[in-house]
């Protein structure tokens, strides 16, 4: 330094030139190797890391919107499934309401059938009755009368036909009392 | 070789009869290292070189092929990256900053690193304290925030944005606008180089004057407790210088991405 002395320092304001064209040409390549190349590389990864960590978070997304899908539509089956239930008991319900009235209605039919069959039946004992009473009673009075007279009334038919017409005597005049009294009453 | 590499005479010390070799502009001008011609090579040229040479192997290293899940080296790259991108780019020019991103990291690093070398062993030498590089880099913002500016407001937009501030009173212009022009054309990239120069300047000055202060004082009784002394504080110097060059290459950048989002506001 001190040989130096004798010329004087410079000016440390005023740049040297050649230090200017140095410094300018290093930050030009530094500029150029992060413009051209380094930055553009960097950011690309950066950018993937980006939509990596992104991508990772839209699929759990994803995910959930799927399960949450999935959940929906088992809700809506089960829903579907108790309705289905529901219809199906009201449906049996409604069914074995309208068994249970077919068959009182079928019973209340067979008891009138029975009770009508028991009817004919019983109008068919009291006819058989009645026509074994007559014959019985014509022939038990013919006994008794023929006892009673001491002779045999010999002519089977002839007595019969009285009978017959005796005791039809009879019914017509036990019809003709209720019609009388009403007619008397009409009167 | 000592006139390259030291800056001070080394064979005087204190209650030799000889004066405390102050350190001076002297400390800043070396022997070139080789001449092409009037061209001297000198030590601040070779140390921008290796500069270079060592934030592009570092940055390629990390950036050339770099994985979406990265390594340490990547990280701390990425890291340095993001600091300007986020924290300078996007929070003073918002999403318009993205284009201007390469050229801030660029400035970031390159200054950064070349205030680094004063506390670099065997270089300690900041290259921004030769006014040359901080100039060359004010130039070149200058240039863009030129551009920047008529290129977004056209040449009368441009003008107006330059020179006259919105929303004042009518009677203020008449000073202001002068004021304005000479302020953002003129002063700005001076300003920005001066900065950046001076703050390195006095560093290595300071840097230097404890240091060569703990040689000087070195060899008797009483300089060797001057010396201790003195050595401590170069010390904690050294600490603070590395903070102060990491700020001016922050403010750097800082300023230039005010300039340019200036340069980009529409006119009003």
């Amino acid at each position: 330094m001190i040989n130096m002395a004798a010329e004087g320092p410079q000016n440390p304001l005023l740049p040297v030139w050649p230090e200017v064209f140095i410094g300018l040409f290093c930050f030009g390549i530094i500029f150029f190797a992060f413009y051209k190349k380094l930055l553009p590389s960097i950011n690309k990864v950066l950018e993937e890391r980006r939509e990596a960590i992104e991508g990772g978070m839209e699929k759990a997304e994803a995910t959930q919107a799927e399960a949450r899908q999935t959940l929906e539509s088992y809700k809506e089956q089960l829903a579907e499934a108790r309705h289905d239930a529901a219809r199906l008991r009201q449906e049996a319900k409604e069914q074995g309401a309208a068994l249970i009235a077919e068959m009182r209605e079928e019973g209340q039919r067979q008891r009138e059938e029975i009770i009508s069959a028991g009817h004919a039946q019983i109008e068919a004992d009291r006819k058989q009755a009645a026509e074994l009473l007559r014959q019985d009673v014509g022939r038990l009075a013919t006994e008794l009368a023929g006892r009673l007279v001491g002779e045999a009334l010999e002519d089977h038919a002839r007595q019969s036909r009285t009978i017959d017409r005796f005791l039809a005597e009879l019914e017509e005049k036990a019809a003709a009392a209720p019609s009388g009294d009403a007619a008397g009453a009409a009167r | 070789m000592n006139d390259q590499v030291l800056a001070f005479e080394t064979d005087c010390h204190l209650f030799q009869e000889c004066g405390f070799p102050a350190p001076s502009v002297w400390s800043f001008i070396f022997d070139p290292i080789f001449s092409v011609g009037p061209i001297e090579f000198n030590k601040a040229m070779l140390l921008a070189l290796l500069g270079t040479v060592a934030i592009l192997s570092f940055f390629w290293a990390a950036f050339a092929r770099p994985k979406v899940v990265p390594g340490k080296l990547q990280m701390v790259a990425e890291a340095g990256y993001d600091f300007v991108r986020k924290g300078v780019a996007r929070e003073i020019m918002g999403k318009k900053g993205e284009p201007y991103v390469p050229l801030l990291v660029s400035l970031f690093f390159f200054v950064w690193v070349m205030n680094l070398w004063a506390v670099v062993p065997l270089a300690q030498f900041p290259v921004t304290s030769a006014i040359a590089f901080p100039a060359g880099l004010a130039v070149v913002v200058w240039v863009t925030y030129m551009t920047v500016t008529f290129k977004t407001n056209g040449f009368v937009g441009g003008l107006r944005n330059l020179c006259v501030p919105s929303g004042l009173p009518k009677g203020i212009y008449v000073i202001l606008t002068p004021i304005e022009f000479i302020s953002n054309v003129f002063l700005r990239p001076f300003t920005m180089a001066v900065r950046l120069f001076a703050n390195m300047f006095a560093g290595h000055l300071l840097l230097l004057l404890f240091i060569i202060g703990t040689w000087y004082t070195l060899g008797t009784v009483v300089g060797t407790f001057y010396s201790i002394t003195s050595f401590a504080l170069a010390l904690v110097l050294t600490v603070f210088e590395m903070f102060i060059q990491a700020l001016q290459a922050y403010v750097f950048v800082v300023l230039t991405a005010t300039y340019l989002s200036q340069a980009l506001e529409e006119a009003h």
